[in-house]
C-alpha cells in the first residue's frame, strides 16, 4: 500500500464511497431481509422466496395474458380496461369468418379482407421461405462440415446478420433496393458492359468456344472415360468437341445478336406492385437475416456425426455423393426436424423486417397476419382489441398444430 | 525463381491432401456468401460518410468523392473543375454559370475578380473531386448541432442503453434466483414447476399482443421504459441455461457453506453466482443483443418520441425522412456498432451458445 500510494486528491474522492461500500457490507440489508425471512420460513423453503419474483412475472405476463387472450376474443368496444369491455359472444369471429370466399378476400368486407390476405400471404411466404432457406442453410453446413481451413471465419460470417436488428437489416435493404439504390446501378453497369463485350466478335467468339470448352469437358470426358479411353484421350477428345461444337455455334450464330440483352430499365423493387418482387424481396431479406443461425444449428448437428461412419464407408470405396445420400442426410435428419418446426413456426410470425421494409405493401401484398393483428389493435382511430384477440386465437390454433407436431417429434426423437 | 509447379503446390498444399475440384467449388460457393453477407453492410458503412448530393445521386464510386468547392464573391459556393486547353495545359477554374454549350468560368486564383471571366467549351471541363468522408453525418446528430429534432439521437442511445443494461441485470438476478431454486433445492412441485417454466416457450410472443398490452397498460406502465423492461425479464430460455450449469455445482460445497452458518442467501449470492459465471455471462450477452434489438414489443408499449429507443427513433426516420439519408444510414452504422462489437469480441461464446441450446 505505501508504494503506491494514491494522489491525495483521488483518496478524497473514493473515501465516501468506500465508506458506504463498507457499511453496507457490515449492515448488508439484503441478506438481513433474506436471514429473517428464513428465520421465519426455514431454510426448505427458501427456494420458494427465490422462485417468487420469477413466477410472479410470468403469471403476469406470461399466463396471465394468455388467459386474457380468451376471454378478449369474446368481448367488444374500445376500452381497454376489462371490466368495461361487453360480451359480445362470437361476433368477432364471425367479423373476421364472414366472408363469401375465403380464398379471394377481396370480396370481403374490411376485417375478413385483412385477416385473409395476411393470411394467405404468411402461408404463401412460409412455404417459399422455409424451403429455401433451409436448403442454403443445409448446403452452406454441409461446405463448412468439410475439412477446411479458417471454418470459424465462415461460420462467423454467415452468422453475423443474425445479430442486426430487424430494423437495421430492413434499412439496409431499403437502402440498397431504391430505385435510384445500387442495385440497379450494378445491375445496369453489368448489362452496359456486357453488351459492349460481345459487341467485338472475337470477345464473343471466344466466349462461346469457353462455354463450348466447359460442356464438352463436362459430357464428353464422363462418356469417353466410361467407354474405356485413356484420361489423355478422352481429354483430346474433349478438346476437339468442343471445337466443333464451337465452331457451329460460331457459324450457326454469325450476327452474335442474340448475345445482345436489351437495356436494362431500373426497377422499383419494393414498389413495382404488379411484379411480384416485394414478396421475393421479403422472403430474401428475412432469410439473408435469419440463415446463419439455422446453418449454426444444422453444422452442429452435421459434427455429431461419428467421423468412423466415413472412415468405414472410405474402406469400403463408397463414393462421396453415396456418403451423402446414405450417411449424412439421414444422420441429419432429427436435428433437420427441429429446424423444419422452428423455421415454420418464426415464419407464421413474420413481422419486424418486413414491416420497417415494406409496410406491408405495395397494397397488401407482403401484409403479414401478425402485422393484421398489429394493425386492428394498436393504429387507426378504431383500436379493436376484441378482433385482434379473436384473429390471435386462429393463429394461436395454427401456431398450436405445429408445435405439437415439434413435441411429437422430438418425443419420437428421444424414444429412438 | 518461383516456377509454376512450386506455386500450384504451394497454392494445394492443404493439410496433406490433394486439391479436389470440389474444395474449388466449396470456396467459390463461401466467397459468394461472403460478398453477399458483407457487402450489403460495407455499402452502407461506406455509403454513411458520403454527403447527401452523393447519396441522392446514388453515387456508386466506394469512396466518398465530392465536389471541390471555392468560395465565390458573392457569398456563393462554386464547382471547381478542371479546364484542359487545346495545347494539352491544365487550369482550375471555378464554375460560375451555363452558357449553352460553353460554361462562364474564372480561374481559381482569381474567383474574386469577375472581369477574368470567360467561356470555356463544357466538354473541356472535368469535375475536380477529393476523398472527403463527411463526419459531419455522424457528429451533427450525435452533438446536437443541425436537425436533431427529428432525430434526438443522443436521447434514443439512452433509452436503448437503459432498458439494455436494466433488463439484462434484472434478467440475470430473477432467473438465477429460479434457476438456483430449481436445481439446489428438493421439495414439492419442482419437476412441475421446470415443465411450467420451459412451457412458457411454447406461448408464441405475437398471439398475446393485445392482452399484454392491456395488463401492461392495467399497471401504469404504458409509455415507460419499465413497460418494455419487466415483461421481458424472466426467460425460459435464461432458466433452463443456468439451471443446466449450476446442476453440475457439487451440493457438498452449499452444506460446507450451511454448517457455517451460512444463510441461503449467502450460499447463491457468495457460492452460486460466482460459480456460474460462464453461464451468467452466455445469459448476459444472449440477453444484450435481444433487448438492444428488440423491436415489436416496444413498438406497441412505447408511442411518445421522447422514449422511443433507437430501434424505434430508426424505423420512424426512415418512414418519415426519405431526403435525410446521411444522417439515417450514419444512425444505422451507430445501432448496429454495439452488436457488431459484441459479436467481434464474444463470437465464440455467442456461437456456442447458441448451438448448444438452440435457442435464440
Amino acid at each position: 500500500m505505501s508504494d503506491h500510494e494514491p494522489a491525495a486528491s483521488t483518496v478524497a474522492a473514493v473515501r465516501p464511497l468506500e465508506r458506504i461500500a463498507a457499511l453496507w457490507r457490515r449492515i448488508d440489508p439484503i441478506d438481513f431481509f433474506f436471514r429473517s425471512l428464513q428465520a421465519r420460513i426455514g431454510a426448505k423453503r427458501m427456494a420458494w422466496a427465490f422462485l417468487v419474483p420469477n413466477l410472479l412475472i410470468f403469471g403476469t405476463f406470461a399466463f396471465w395474458p394468455m388467459i386474457l387472450n380468451f376471454w378478449m376474443a369474446f368481448t367488444g368496444g374500445t376500452s381497454t380496461i376489462i371490466a368495461e369491455r361487453p360480451f359480445v359472444g362470437l361476433d368477432n369471429f364471425r367479423e373476421i369468418l364472414d366472408c363469401p370466399s375465403w380464398l379471394d378476400p377481396r370480396g370481403c368486407p374490411v376485417v375478413g379482407y385483412s385477416f385473409w390476405t395476411g393470411l394467405w400471404n404468411t402461408l404463401f411466404f412460409a412455404a417459399v421461405q422455409v424451403p429455401a432457406m433451409i436448403l442454403v442453410a443445409t448446403a452452406t453446413a454441409l461446405v463448412l462440415d468439410r475439412d477446411m481451413k479458417g471454418r470459424g471465419f465462415w461460420r462467423a460470417v454467415y452468422f453475423y446478420p443474425v445479430m442486426l436488428s430487424p430494423v437495421v437489416v430492413a434499412v439496409i435493404w431499403d437502402w440498397i433496393l431504391k430505385r435510384r439504390g445500387i442495385l440497379n446501378a450494378l445491375l445496369g453497369d453489368v448489362v452496359e458492359r456486357w453488351n459492349g463485350f460481345v459487341a467485338y466478335p472475337a470477345a464473343a467468339a471466344g466466349l462461346i468456344f469457353v462455354v463450348a470448352f466447359v460442356v464438352a469437358l463436362l459430357v464428353v470426358r464422363p462418356i469417353a472415360a466410361r467407354f474405356g479411353a485413356s484420361p489423355a484421350a478422352a481429354r483430346g477428345g474433349a478438346i476437339a468437341a468442343a471445337l466443333v461444337l464451337a465452331t457451329i455455334a460460331a457459324f450457326a450464330t454469325r450476327p452474335w445478336g442474340f448475345l445482345v440483352l436489351a437495356d436494362f430499365r431500373p426497377v422499383n423493387w419494393l414498389v413495382d406492385q404488379r411484379s411480384g418482387w416485394p414478396m421475393f424481396w421479403a422472403i430474401f431479406v428475412y432469410s439473408w437475416a435469419h440463415l446463419g443461425f439455422y446453418m449454426l444449428i444444422l453444422l452442429a448437428g452435421l459434427q455429431a456425426i461419428p467421423r468412423d461412419l466415413y472412415e468405414a464407408a472410405e474402406m469400403d470405396g463408397t463414393s462421396k455423393t453415396r456418403q451423402l445420400f446414405r450417411i449424412t442426410l439421414p444422420l441429419l435428419t432429427p436435428t433437420m426436424i427441429v429446424v423444419v418446426v422452428l423455421s415454420l413456426i418464426r415464419a407464421f410470425q413474420v413481422f419486424d423486417e418486413i414491416w420497417v421494409l415494406t409496410g406491408g405493401g405495395p397494397g397488401q401484398a407482403t401484409k403479414m397476419i401478425v402485422q393484421h393483428i398489429y394493425e386492428t389493435a394498436f393504429t387507426g382511430d378504431a383500436k379493436r382489441y376484441g378482433v385482434a384477440a379473436a384473429s390471435s386465437v386462429l393463429v394461436a390454433g395454427l401456431l398450436l398444430v405445429l408445435t405439437l407436431l415439434q413435441l411429437f417429434v422430438s418425443r419420437r426423437r428421444a424414444q429412438g | 525463381m518461383i516456377t509454376a509447379t512450386d506455386l500450384t503446390t504451394f497454392l494445394t498444399r492443404r493439410r496433406g491432401r490433394a486439391l479436389h475440384w470440389t474444395d474449388v467449388v466449396a470456396h467459390l460457393y463461401l466467397a459468394f456468401g461472403l460478398a453477399l453477407v458483407v457487402l450489403p453492410v460495407v455499402w452502407m458503412l461506406v455509403s454513411s460518410v458520403k454527403s447527401q448530393r452523393a447519396l441522392v445521386e446514388n453515387d456508386p464510386r466506394l469512396l466518398p468523392w465530392e465536389q471541390v468547392t471555392v468560395l465565390g464573391s458573392e457569398g456563393r459556393q462554386l464547382s471547381v473543375f478542371t479546364l484542359v486547353r487545346d495545347d494539352g495545359t491544365r487550369l482550375e477554374v471555378a464554375f460560375l454559370a451555363p452558357r449553352g454549350r460553353n460554361a462562364l468560368v474564372v480561374p481559381v486564383a482569381e474567383v474574386g475578380d469577375a472581369t477574368r471571366a470567360f467561356e470555356a467549351p463544357r466538354d473541356r471541363l472535368v469535375r475536380k473531386e477529393t476523398v472527403a468522408p463527411q463526419i459531419g453525418n455522424y457528429t451533427k446528430p450525435l452533438f446536437g448541432t443541425g436537425d436533431t429534432d427529428r432525430f434526438p439521437f443522443m436521447r434514443f442511445f439512452w433509452n436503448s442503453t437503459f432498458v439494455t443494461t436494466m433488463a439484462t441485470l434484472l434478467t440475470l438476478l430473477v432467473n438465477s434466483m429460479a434457476a438456483f431454486a430449481l436445481s439446489k433445492y428438493r421439495f414439492r412441485g419442482r419437476d412441475a414447476i421446470v415443465v411450467i417454466i420451459v412451457s412458457t416457450l411454447l406461448i408464441p410472443p405475437t398471439v398475446i399482443l393485445v392482452p399484454l398490452f392491456i395488463t401492461v397498460q392495467g399497471l401504469g406502465l404504458f409509455n415507460e421504459l419499465w413497460g418494455v423492461i419487466i415483461p421481458a425479464i424472466a426467460s425460459p430460455t435464461g432458466v433452463f441455461l443456468l439451471r443446466q450449469y449450476m446442476l453440475t455445482i457439487p451440493d457438498e460445497l452449499l452444506e460446507a457453506a450451511r454448517m457455517d452458518a451460512a444463510s441461503e442467501w449467502k450460499i447463491y449470492w457468495r457460492i452460486i453466482l460466482p460459480l456460474a459465471a460462464p453461464a451468467l455471462a452466455v445469459l448476459a450477452i444472449l440477453s444484450v443483443i435481444w433487448r438492444w434489438n428488440d423491436f415489436m414489443w416496444p413498438l406497441i408499449v412505447l408511442t411518445k418520441s421522447e422514449v422511443y429507443t433507437l430501434q424505434l427513433g430508426l424505423s420512424t426516420f426512415k418512414g418519415e425522412i426519405a431526403d435525410n439519408l446521411d444522417h439515417l444510414l450514419a444512425m444505422t452504422v451507430l445501432t448496429l456498432l454495439p452488436v457488431t462489437l459484441v459479436f467481434v469480441f464474444l463470437q465464440k461464446h455467442i456461437t456456442a451458445g447458441i448451438a448448444n441450446t438452440g435457442l435464440k
